[in-house]
């Protein structure tokens, strides 16, 4: 898999964030619209967020569910998916049922979850582990599946048992994309539990943004949503730099 | 069949599944101590036939027996040497080279000291800790020869080795590989498309012809290696055996 | 998987899950699973309804007019990401941003912006859609084959010739990579959108479903929209199969 090319030396990207945040600066002064604040306002709301505690509280509240989703997903999620690439059968049953939830918009069933299991934290986990649960079962499925042949003929010309094989060539080879699905995983968690936050309960991240919506102080919630963003970018940057750093490109190998 | 003849292959024939007729009725022996090599253009089967030697694919008629035995599959008395090298890329050279030895199970401490003399042999000291992204392709290879080498089996089998360097390379592994065997009584079974690299490495020359792939001629080239590395390819009867299997192969180009 | 020896296509094992789902509802294990012949009976009566096709046509709609912004946008963009290395720069920081960030965060702030309708489904489909594309295309164009390109200026190639000739074509293979998962976030963006604005298309009708717990309804609604989805990321996938043949041959 190609990595994107790396956005450059720190300069490029101070000169890009200077760009994008006075950008940002000029159309909320433009009087197109009031529900646009300007990027010195948003920065503002989000310091006063920060200062009185209302910022962290609902991290806390937003975290809970994602991290716990994360958990339980990526368990089973990799269990699965390495059953999945290691038994014909299970591949058999599972495979068409996971490449279309691949492509499927999970979040539909996000209301009937609340429906079901109310507002509280189940359904929060729930939306996470929905919409994480496909890519970290096909990830998984797919580093397995795709170890190198020549690889798997050498260790039988050695005599190396089926759990020899599985243990010291397959699993190892998979590693890299084990760890991509959790990280793209990751990245679907934040979105479930957003959209759950947004549809279903006044905690969280999703409430700060509906709540300052619903008031009309805009700067504060572009503040939250500005934040949610951020967060999320930053961790999932973190994981890949790790990634990078676990699985360089030449331990990969072919 | 001549000498003592440590692989008998005998009938074999092997046809994919889609209906392509790779082999049919093989007929070999190939004497013990010796290096043999399997000839031929693309499609003639040669590595096929190597492979089912090995263990590796499955035939679909006629048998392969090694010491008088019928194989059930790989063996620990055959080693085998990969094209394309198949060695873990996230395993040092030691660990790769030590790889027969651990799926064997033997203890640490023993199979690294085993390693270790092999990866000196093939000309890699120095290199143990490193990765095989580190190393020329040459350099893998030897990786892959010591790898072959350290479970001390009987055979050795070589799908076109060399095929995946340059040519100066290329030439000294032959010197090196004609330098390892001489003062060990192993069987090499080779497989390449290279008449100068047959002529000069093998005792016996099994020709085969391509779809589907069958035995056409056997030659013994009989050359003098006695007087040095560099002689080898003035010697006559190199030159004659080049010639002879050109003769023989330029029908099938 | 192999039966009485004749190797059954894997596409049977959905067969076997419709009849196991057939059974759980039967036997009445949740409620919120019904026989699957239930939710077959609700398709065949919801599909054909007045109420169905607005919704589907607002749906589609949006997606189609989102899908063509993204497209329009997000291929010339990555193009020039790829070609000029100080927009690739300045641009490249926020593209890996958003393309995994939760986009639906941003929602509610087209709604305060936008108003609460078709616009913004549309502009939430394009989001969706629009960075993968653009991360996607420009990658086909950076890794686009460098021998290529000096052949085509070796034989008088203009600059133009060189993109269509060339260029496009040699990274078509990424390009409709990009465009297949745009389509399927776009699918995505839809129905989030859609959930989140909740009064048009076929967002409304999921929280209707789902409020009067109307289960069969629902899951025949969930079936329509997956295979939908699955059928638009398989459309593209097949025609990224027509050019895989060259894409290894680079």
């Amino acid at each position: 898999m190609r990595q994107p090319p790396v956005a450059g030396h720190i300069v490029w990207q101070l000169i890009s964030f200077v760009c994008f945040f006075g950008l940002w600066e000029l159309v909320g002064r433009w009087p197109i619209s009031a529900t646009f604040p300007p990027f010195s306002q948003t920065l503002l709301a989000l310091w006063q967020m920060i200062a009185d505690g209302s910022l962290g509280n609902a991290y806390l509240s937003t975290l809970q569910p994602l991290v716990i989703g994360i958990v339980l997903c990526g368990m089973a999620g990799i269990g699965f998916g390495i059953g999945m690439g290691l038994s014909r059968t299970i591949e058999w049953f599972s495979l068409p049922i996971f490449i279309i939830l691949q492509a499927a918009p999970m979040a539909a069933i996000i209301p009937l979850i609340t429906y079901l299991y109310g507002i509280g934290l189940t359904s929060k986990v729930l939306a996470v582990i929905l919409l994480a649960a496909p890519v970290i079962v096909m990830n998984s499925y797919k580093g397995i599946r795709n170890t190198n042949p020549s690889l798997i003929q050498m260790s039988r010309s050695f005599l190396g048992t089926r759990r020899q094989q599985v243990v010291k060539i397959i699993l190892p080879h998979a590693a890299a994309l084990i760890f991509t699905g959790l990280r793209l995983g990751l990245a679907m968690g934040f979105i479930g539990v957003v959209i759950a936050e947004l549809l279903i309960t006044p905690t969280g991240i999703g409430d700060l943004i509906t709540y300052h919506s619903s008031v009309a102080d805009y700067p504060k919630m572009f503040a939250s949503i500005a934040s949610i963003i951020a967060f999320a970018a930053v961790t999932i940057h973190a994981l890949e730099r790790v990634e990078r750093r676990l699985f360089p490109s030449e331990i990969r190998g072919a | 069949m001549p000498d003592d003849a440590i692989v008998e292959v005998e009938g074999i024939g092997k046809t994919y599944p889609g209906g392509v007729e790779a082999l049919r009725n093989v007929n070999l022996a190939f004497p013990r101590g010796k290096l043999s090599t399997l000839l031929g253009p693309s499609g003639c089967g040669k590595t096929t036939l190597l492979k089912i030697i090995a263990g590796l694919i499955p035939h679909n008629a006629g048998e392969v027996r090694v010491n008088g035995k019928k194989i059930q599959g790989p063996g620990p008395e055959r080693a085998f040497v990969f094209q394309d090298f198949a060695l873990m890329p996230w395993a040092t050279v030691l660990r790769n080279v030590a790889f027969g030895l651990e799926l064997r199970g033997d203890p640490r401490a023993q199979r690294e000291a085993t390693a270790r003399r092999y990866i000196a042999e093939v000309g890699l000291s120095g290199f143990e800790a490193s990765h095989p992204n580190q190393l020329s392709g040459g350099m893998r290879q030897r990786v892959g020869l010591a790898r072959a080498l350290a479970v001390d089996a009987d055979i050795i089998l070589m799908d076109e080795p060399f095929s995946s360097v340059d040519e100066q390379t290329r030439r000294k592994f032959q010197e090196d590989l004609l330098d390892l065997l001489r003062h060990r009584r192993k069987t090499v079974i080779f497989v390449t498309h290279s008449i100068e690299e047959a002529a000069y490495l093998s005792d016996q020359i099994a020709l085969l012809s391509p779809r589907p792939g069958t035995v056409s001629r056997i030659i013994r080239p009989n050359v003098d290696r006695g007087r040095g590395a560099d002689e080898i390819r003035r010697d006559r009867n190199y030159l004659d055996t080049v010639d002879e299997i050109w003769q023989i192969l330029k029908q099938y180009v | 998987m192999t039966l009485f020896g004749k190797k059954i296509p894997i596409v049977f094992s959905l067969l076997i899950w419709f009849i196991v789902w057939e059974a759980i509802g039967q036997a009445k294990f949740s409620p919120i699973i019904p026989p699957f012949s239930g939710v077959i009976q609700a398709a065949i009566t919801i599909l054909p309804t007045e109420k169905f096709h607005t919704a589907a046509m607002i749906s589609l709609r949006s997606f189609g007019i989102g899908m063509a912004l993204a497209i329009l946008a997000g291929i010339p963009l990555g193009i020039l990401m790829a070609r000029v290395q100080g927009v690739g720069r300045i641009l490249g920081m926020w593209v890996n941003i958003f393309v995994s960030a939760p986009i639906s965060a941003l929602v509610p702030l087209l709604m305060a912006v936008v108003g609460i309708g078709e616009t913004t489904v549309v502009v939430t489909v394009f989001l969706f859609a629009v960075f993968v594309i653009i991360l996607d295309t420009q990658i086909g164009v950076v890794h686009a084959d460098r021998s290529l390109v000096d052949m085509a200026r070796a034989f008088g190639a203009k600059r133009h010739q060189i993109y269509t000739k060339v260029l496009i074509l040699s990274a078509l293979p990424e390009m409709l990579a990009g465009l297949r998962l745009g389509a399927i976030r776009g699918v995505k963006g839809v129905v989030i959108g859609q959930l989140l604005v909740a009064i048009i298309g076929v967002g409304e009708l999921f929280e209707l479903y789902s409020q009067h717990f109307l289960m069969e309804e629902f899951w025949a609604l969930v079936v329509t929209v997956f295979l939908f989805a699955f059928a638009v990321s398989e459309a593209i996938a097949a025609l990224e199969r027509r050019v895989e043949y060259y894409a290894s041959a680079r």
